[in-house]
């Protein structure tokens, strides 16, 4: 019994611990929101789970062979019953009903593409209050975060202020991964090429984790970064601590930081070359390279034909050793005009058209 | 020519050093298979077995002896499988505060890939499959399935598959992607490396045995059922595996083509799955799970047919509410084709997209709560023997309720966002695979084994087994489920909270239970076999069974029965034990039978090398097996010795001898 004793109480320490589980107690109304769907979802089925299970083991136990007082019972060829079969069909289906029912204006309510209409529950949004646009680029094996606004960018850290809507644009740079900050809401994937977004905002302030919840390769595992949720004051200066920085990233470095690189330390850039987070969407960071919005509206319009088919080129070598690509002679459709980078105009190496 | 030229020409890029030489766990399990290899392989010779195996088992055409085969190959992948998870809870339980485990990344992600692609597709389809292939023909009153060559060609063509997957652990190296492999991370540019090549080619190789036997098995439950037995007088095993084999037939000419589409990016140079050029992933991913998903029901439609049959035999009753039986299997096959997007909720689809998927997946529920609640009333005033087969039967039933239950939370988009991809996800996906398809596949090889060999499974390493998994299965994946509500999430090498750790040290300590209870099982067979006199049955019908299979003797002859039996009621063999059907004993016609062939050994021997020469670019070696593997099937059809006769006195006597045995007995 003691033993038992020494057993249960640390098990039930433990089981108590998972229900202040991050997911249970969530920081964002968001992840509140489809926390509570979790919890409704959950005790919609256990009216009929609880008893199913019941049911199992008592029919187990009392028709067991050896229970003579059942074997009054025994009725080898009952095998149909109309108000039972209507009740087994009828009870999960009445079940479901609700439970599609909430999916219906759930799904809808908390789709990520749709702006919030509340900062937490019972409190509305104020009318003229803009979310804060962050732009978001997973790459191997880092987050990238841009703020066009504050013409800032960061790697592995990511700061809001409290109870203030984000609008989160989210891409990557190779392949899938998922940004997921699980205080603040559930998780979308960031993919190469896709943009997706999510509209969140945080309750409370406070160090949050995020990770990447989709499997991305050998560094994936430590790509992790802090979500930061400040007051308007502290968010301030922390965008003028991340102005502060002489670094700024342009398109080259943008190159430079994409290359594979694992357990990045946080990183602040002072200013973002202007159109990057579009040249990254559309995978046209090389300035020689035609972006896939301005190729899916050429061949919108029928495309450039055969002479489409040889518009093919890569960057040039000079480039590549500056960036450090020199062994990587990834191919591409060339632009048709070219970017320059601040001024200083990048050669292009592919066949002029 | 010079010598690097030639040797390209021949290897590929297959070099010295794709043997991973420098890995000690690989080279230690090397030289333990190696070992293990060599003894068994001088065991067969010295025993003279090579003919034997040769003659009666691989040529062997008879659905029986391939159902056989089909179970011994997922039994022996299960435990390449589950060394597999034991590594992986293993690396889970210890990798916390700065200690990378012992498993690398490089090595770690080859693990849980391999885990999955194992798992799904050399351990529960073979298994499956295997079932199917002994108990269906049986059940209907067949001699044999419709193309018996087929069913040999299939069965040979997935243990190719098997053994390219195999060899990737000893020449190079398995993907390091995830078992669904979605590019771009599968793509030329993210994975250069042989191992999606692995993948690709042995799924291939193997896809082409289990469509075919899906087409084969679909064949012989339309053609063949014994005379009156209408479609709804099959026994509910019959039924599901039809079901099963329609989805098969239906679904694995989609991973079919996805595969050949991948493998054109990686060998060709096309774009439909990557980054550039116009290629689009999230196809990839669509197509994937059109197959995937019904994939699910492919494996758990046949084990809900054991359940079905296992609750009425030992409840000692008619199946409660069989027609509802076969419509609920009906609407959860056509179903499972309008599911598919809940594995991606979160990849950006529209509200009204995601609540479409999410709300037909719910309603799948309806149909299995239907299957559940009718064993349940099965059991509802029945005599209830707890033999293993129904102990498995019960403890499905209440760990698969919960399964259903997470599985539903999973389909309410909004609640997926926080769960997808999360040890919660993988809790669940365990939940019912585990406690539906493996419990159900332990059932059944528990009912059915007397019939296959003649002798019942030793009871008490069974219960073993059945208690080790059950509590061992809880023990493992409860901590799962809490850990994903503390938003942690799948296929993780290492982590930084240390508060996590004890979840995955209980985590571990169920597999450490789970190993026993598999122990358990090989013990079992074991004792089994020694005390194969003690276990005897000569009746045939152990279990006091229901359906026709029980109805000729343990083994079966190679013909099955002496005469097609004809039915009346869908408990076919319990009608003829109720009305004192007797057996007839004359008048004994010569049998039709197929005859064995080893064209199926060989065929799908080509076939290894050329998969094994695809992934190594030794393109020479492949354009060679091709034509080999053409030319030797155009050959397999000038073979006209396809058939034989048992003359009718062989068959007096076998009968004969069946009636002094239960003369014997009573």
């Amino acid at each position: 019994m003691k033993m038992l004793r020494g057993l249960l109480i640390p098990a039930l320490a433990l089981l108590l611990s998972g229900c202040d589980a991050v997911l249970f107690s969530p920081s964002g109304d968001i992840a509140r929101q489809q926390r509570d769907l979790i919890i409704i979802s959950v005790v919609l089925m256990l009216l009929i789970v609880v008893p199913v299970i019941v049911m199992i083991l008592h029919f187990a136990w009392k028709y067991r062979e050896s229970n003579k007082a059942a074997s009054a019972e025994y009725a080898p060829d009952w095998n149909h019953s109309t108000v039972l079969e209507l009740l087994i069909w009828a009870a999960p289906l009445l079940i479901i009903i609700a439970l599609g029912a909430i999916t219906w204006t759930s799904t809808h309510k908390l789709d990520p593409y749709r702006p919030l209409d509340q900062v937490s529950q019972g409190r509305p949004l104020v009318a003229g209050v803009k979310p804060l646009r962050v732009d978001v680029v997973a790459l191997d094996w880092k987050w990238l975060f841009l703020y066009p606004e504050q013409g800032i960018a960061t790697v592995n850290e990511v700061a809001a202020p409290v109870d203030r809507p984000i609008e989160f644009h989210i891409t990557a740079s190779t392949v899938m991964n998922a940004f997921f900050v699980p205080s603040l809401a559930g998780m979308i994937y960031a993919m190469p090429g896709m943009e997706t977004q999510l509209n969140a905002v945080m309750n409370k302030t406070g160090d949050f984790e995020g990770i990447s919840a989709n499997y991305s390769g050998a560094g994936f595992s430590d790509m992790r970064f802090r979500f930061h949720s400040l007051s308007e004051g502290d968010f301030d200066a922390w965008v003028a601590k991340a102005k502060a920085s002489a670094d700024e990233l342009g398109r080259e470095d943008y190159l430079k930081l994409e290359q594979p690189s694992e357990k990045e330390p946080v990183h602040y850039y002072g200013s973002v070359a202007p159109g990057l987070y579009n040249a990254i969407l559309n995978r046209c960071v090389e300035s020689n390279r035609m972006c896939a919005n301005d190729m899916m509206a050429l061949d919108a319009r029928g495309g450039q034909g055969v002479v489409g088919a040889y518009n093919v080129t890569s960057l040039d070598a000079a480039t590549r050793a500056r960036v450090g690509l020199a062994d990587d002679d990834r191919r591409y459709v060339g632009a048709l005009c070219v970017a320059s980078n601040g001024g200083q105009p990048m050669t292009p190496a592919g066949r002029p058209l | 020519m010079n010598m690097p030229d030639l040797a390209k020409l021949i290897f590929g890029r297959l070099t010295i050093e794709a043997i991973p030489y420098h890995e000690p766990i690989l080279i230690g399990t090397f030289i333990a298979v190696a070992i293990g290899g060599i003894a068994l392989l001088t065991l067969i010779t010295r025993a003279k077995l090579w003919g034997y195996l040769w003659s009666e088992w691989f040529t062997s055409i008879d659905h029986k002896k391939i159902g056989i085969m089909y179970m011994v190959l997922g039994i022996v992948m299960l435990l390449r499988g589950f060394s597999d998870a034991i590594m992986m809870r293993a690396q889970q339980a210890i990798a916390f505060n700065g200690n990378p485990g012992f498993l690398p990344p490089h090595h770690y992600d080859q693990i849980f890939t391999a885990h999955g692609v194992i798992m799904i597709f050399f351990v529960a389809m073979p298994l499956v499959t295997g079932l199917m292939n002994y108990v269906v023909p049986l059940q209907i009153g067949a001699r044999d399935v419709a193309f018996p060559f087929l069913n040999n060609f299939s069965f040979w063509m997935t243990v190719a598959g098997a053994m390219l997957v195999m060899a990737s652990l000893f020449v190079g190296e398995f993907a390091r992607t995830g078992w669904l492999a979605y590019p771009p991370l599968s793509g030329l540019a993210q994975s250069p490396d042989v191992g999606v090549d692995y993948y690709i080619w042995s799924l291939q190789v193997a896809g082409v045995g289990t469509t075919l036997s899906g087409i084969n098995l679909l064949a012989t439950i339309v053609k063949m059922r014994a005379p009156g037995m209408t479609m709804m007088k099959m026994p509910v095993f019959t039924w599901t595996s039809l079901l099963t084999n329609v989805l098969i037939v239906a679904a694995f000419p989609v991973l079919t083509a996805v595969l050949a589409l991948l493998a054109l990016d990686r060998y060709a140079g096309t774009n439909f799955f990557t980054n550039d050029f116009g290629g689009n992933a999230m196809m990839y991913v669509n197509l994937i799970w059109i197959w995937g998903h019904p994939e699910v029901y492919i494996l758990v439609l046949p084990v809900f047919g054991v359940f079905s049959e296992v609750v009425a035999t030992f409840s000692r009753k008619r199946l409660f509410g069989y027609a509802s039986m076969v419509y609920a299997t009906v609407v959860i096959a056509v179903l499972s084709y309008l599911v598919w997007l809940h594995h991606f909720f979160t990849m950006g689809s529209g509200a009204s997209v995601n609540s479409f998927f999410g709300i037909t997946t719910m309603i799948i529920s309806i149909p299995t709560g239907a299957k559940i609640f009718n064993w349940l009333f099965t059991m509802y005033r029945g005599r209830i023997k707890f033999d293993v087969p129904m102990l498995w039967t019960v403890g499905f039933m209440v760990t698969f309720v919960i399964g259903g239950m997470t599985g539903v939370m999973l389909a309410v988009p909004p609640a997926d966002f926080l769960l997808h991809n999360s040890l919660f996800l993988i809790a669940h996906f365990h939940n019912v695979i585990i406690g539906g398809v493996i419990f159900g596949l332990f059932a059944g090889i528990n009912y059915w084994f007397p019939k296959a060999f003649g002798y019942r499974l030793d009871e008490f390493w069974g219960k073993c087994s059945f208690w080790f998994w059950l509590v061992g299965f809880w023990v493992a994946f409860t901590p799962l489920y809490v850990l994903g509500f503390m938003g942690v999430t799948r296929r993780m090498n290492h982590f930084e909270d240390p508060s996590l750790q004890i979840w995955f040290q209980i985590a571990a300590f169920g597999a450490f239970l789970v190993a026993l209870g598999i122990g358990s099982f090989l013990i079992q067979l074991w004792v089994s076999y020694k005390r194969r006199d003690q276990l005897r049955d000569v009746t045939g019908d152990p279990w006091h069974g229901r359906t026709l299979e029980w109805s000729t003797s343990s083994p079966p002859p190679a013909y099955n029965f002496a005469f097609t039996p004809v039915i009346h009621d869908n408990d076919a063999w319990w009608d003829m034990k109720e009305r004192n059907a007797r057996r007839r004993l004359e008048g004994y016609l010569p049998i039709h039978m197929p005859k064995n062939t080893g064209a199926g050994v060989i065929l799908a021997g080509i076939s290894f090398v050329f998969g094994f020469a695809m992934i190594w670019h030794m393109f020479l070696v492949a354009g060679i097996a091709f034509v080999a593997l053409v030319a030797t099937a155009i050959g397999h059809t000038f073979n006209y010795k396809r058939d034989y006769y048992i003359p009718a006195d062989v068959v007096a006597r076998t009968e004969a001898a069946r009636t002094e045995e239960l003369a014997a007995h009573v």
